[in-house]
């Protein structure tokens, strides 16, 4: 790890350190009597440790880590999205096809920098090959609704959160070697927007953003998580190849990406009755809860640096 | 040493590829004697309900399992007597004067749990529960100490559809629910009408 890398860690230790003291302080003040709201944002923090503790060992490692770091992400979300959609016994085939095929094929395209085959293997192939298996099956109940949720499912679990590894294979010039810092800035700034629109809309919160999709979103939350993550994303331009009005910019892009993620997430949780994804990560649900926005936000910003950048 | 080794792998498989997700919704994970009984889809149903067992539990827990196919091939013998310590039942009858209840009476009365499928066999249709066999009353009036629990398996027949070898990653919800109350003098057919009611309460609503 270079200077930079410690720096940032060591920074994000400190802002939960501070987290953890406030929630401690709200629980004391609370009386130590059972809250709903404090217990889970102390659950919330205490998952915050061990996520940034498994990505620090992640980038311990190198390009290679962070590469298998996302593999298991995407297994995880993928799970989680496949659990919650009805497939039938006929979708067999598919489903094996995208858990033991195209997910372990698109990180291995992303390892070996083939760009010109990942940036397509999930939109064109697997589009293609999916309901050609589902077709072989002969059960045409609910086919274009079956072949589509498959598709949809490693879309979002796979080829958007691959996204972020796939930032590794661009070549910047002045800022070789130092690509993981740009998956970085990626992560903190779209997970600080959550953690600040969730802040923001507990303090001062009134106005219901979207109370069919997410009840818990408000307008002051949106606003101010999305302009302080934003000015934060800015602040950090100096890890990344952007000035900063650049990185300004680009944060507003991918954190406003990152809200309309959460909210098409909620769509679908809300369609199947559920209210979170999963439940692996105490507090926050499932994975999938937590990357929603990152799915939104990485091709966008990956393309972005691509096409202006690299 | 082997048997403990193949029990552990085949636990952190299941839990690992499924989740396993434990929900205690009636009764706690107590070491009290209690007949398990769940819905049947697929040959992994009960490694799963197994697995899902804190050790303490799975160490006194055994699984009902048909001796027509568990004592076919060495593997299978080394899993269901070694790995599992299953209890095994002569589904066919092939005598017709022996009690088929005999053994699990045996194992109950040294004090095991047991876990059963009161559909008797695999539920391979678009129904969500076939009719109870009434080897579950029998059992009931035999051992009225033991408790009742009943348990919905979600999901797991997506992972293991019939015929299929290599499962899926797709999670799985175990719904213990309370036990079954005992009711003085309810004949058999209303017995297995309410036990499998009991069941089918636990079972998520179909978005």
């Amino acid at each position: 790890m270079d200077r930079n890398t410690l720096l940032l860690f060591a920074g994000i230790g400190a802002v939960l350190l501070l987290a953890t003291l406030i929630a401690r302080i709200l629980r004391h003040r609370a009386g130590d009597a059972p809250n709903a709201v404090i217990d889970n944002l102390i659950a919330r923090i205490d998952a915050w440790w061990v996520m940034v503790l498994v990505i620090g060992i992640a980038f311990l490692f190198g390009n290679n880590g962070v590469v298998l770091l996302f593999y298991f992400v995407s297994f995880y979300a993928l799970r989680e999205f496949l659990t919650l959609t009805p497939t039938r016994r006929s979708d067999y085939p598919a489903l094996v096809a995208a858990f033991y095929f195209a997910l372990p094929m698109q990180y291995l395209l992303i390892a070996l920098d083939w760009y010109g085959l990942f940036a397509i293997f999930i939109p064109v192939y697997l589009f293609l090959l999916l309901p050609i298996l589902a077709s072989l099956a002969g059960d045409t109940t609910r086919f274009l609704e079956r072949a589509s949720e498959v598709q949809w499912g490693l879309m979002i679990a796979v080829y958007c959160v691959s996204a972020v590894p796939a930032l590794l294979t661009l070549d910047i010039p002045g800022y070789e070697g130092r690509n993981l810092l740009l998956i970085a800035w990626l992560i903190i700034v779209v997970q600080l927007s959550d953690v600040l629109q969730y802040v923001c809309g507990k303090l001062a919160g009134k106005h219901k953003i979207a109370p069919k999709l997410s009840p818990s979103k408000t307008v002051e939350g949106f606003v101010g998580g999305v302009a302080l993550a934003s000015l934060i994303g800015a602040s950090l331009f100096w890890i990344t190849p952007f000035s900063f009005w650049q990185a300004a910019l680009m944060a507003l892009t991918v954190n406003l990406l990152g809200f309309a993620g959460g909210l098409v997430m909620s769509a679908i949780k809300r369609d199947r009755g559920v209210k979170d994804w999963g439940h692996m990560i105490e507090g926050h649900g499932g994975m999938l809860d937590r990357m929603d926005s990152v799915c939104f936000a990485a091709p966008i910003f990956f393309h972005f640096v691509r096409y202006w950048w690299a | 040493m082997l048997a403990s080794l193949t029990a552990f792998a085949i636990t952190s498989a299941a839990r690992l590829l499924t989740g396993a997700r434990a929900l205690w919704l009636g009764c706690t994970a107590q070491p009290v004697q209690r007949l398990y009984y769940a819905n049947h889809s697929s040959h992994g149903d009960f490694v799963l309900l197994w697995a899902s067992l804190p050790p303490e539990l799975r160490r006194r827990t055994r699984p009902v399992a048909g001796s027509d196919y568990w004592m076919k091939g060495d593997l299978r013998r080394f899993l269901i007597r070694d790995v599992f310590n299953g209890v095994l039942v002569d589904r066919d009858r092939s005598d017709p004067n022996a009690n088929p209840l005999q053994p699990m009476l045996d194992a109950l009365g040294q004090g095991d749990s047991l876990i059963i499928f009161p559909e008797g066999t695999r539920n391979l249709t678009e129904e969500q529960l076939l009719p109870f066999k009434s080897g579950l009353f029998h059992l009931a009036q035999a051992r009225p100490e033991v408790e009742l629990v009943p348990v919905w398996i979600a999901n797991l027949n997506r992972v293991m559809p019939k015929g299929r070898a290599l499962p899926l990653p797709l999670l799985c919800t175990l719904s213990f629910g309370a036990p079954l109350e005992r009711i003085d003098g309810e004949d058999k057919a209303a017995f297995l009408e309410r036990a499998r009611n009991a069941l089918l309460a636990l079972a998520p609503e179909i978005v």
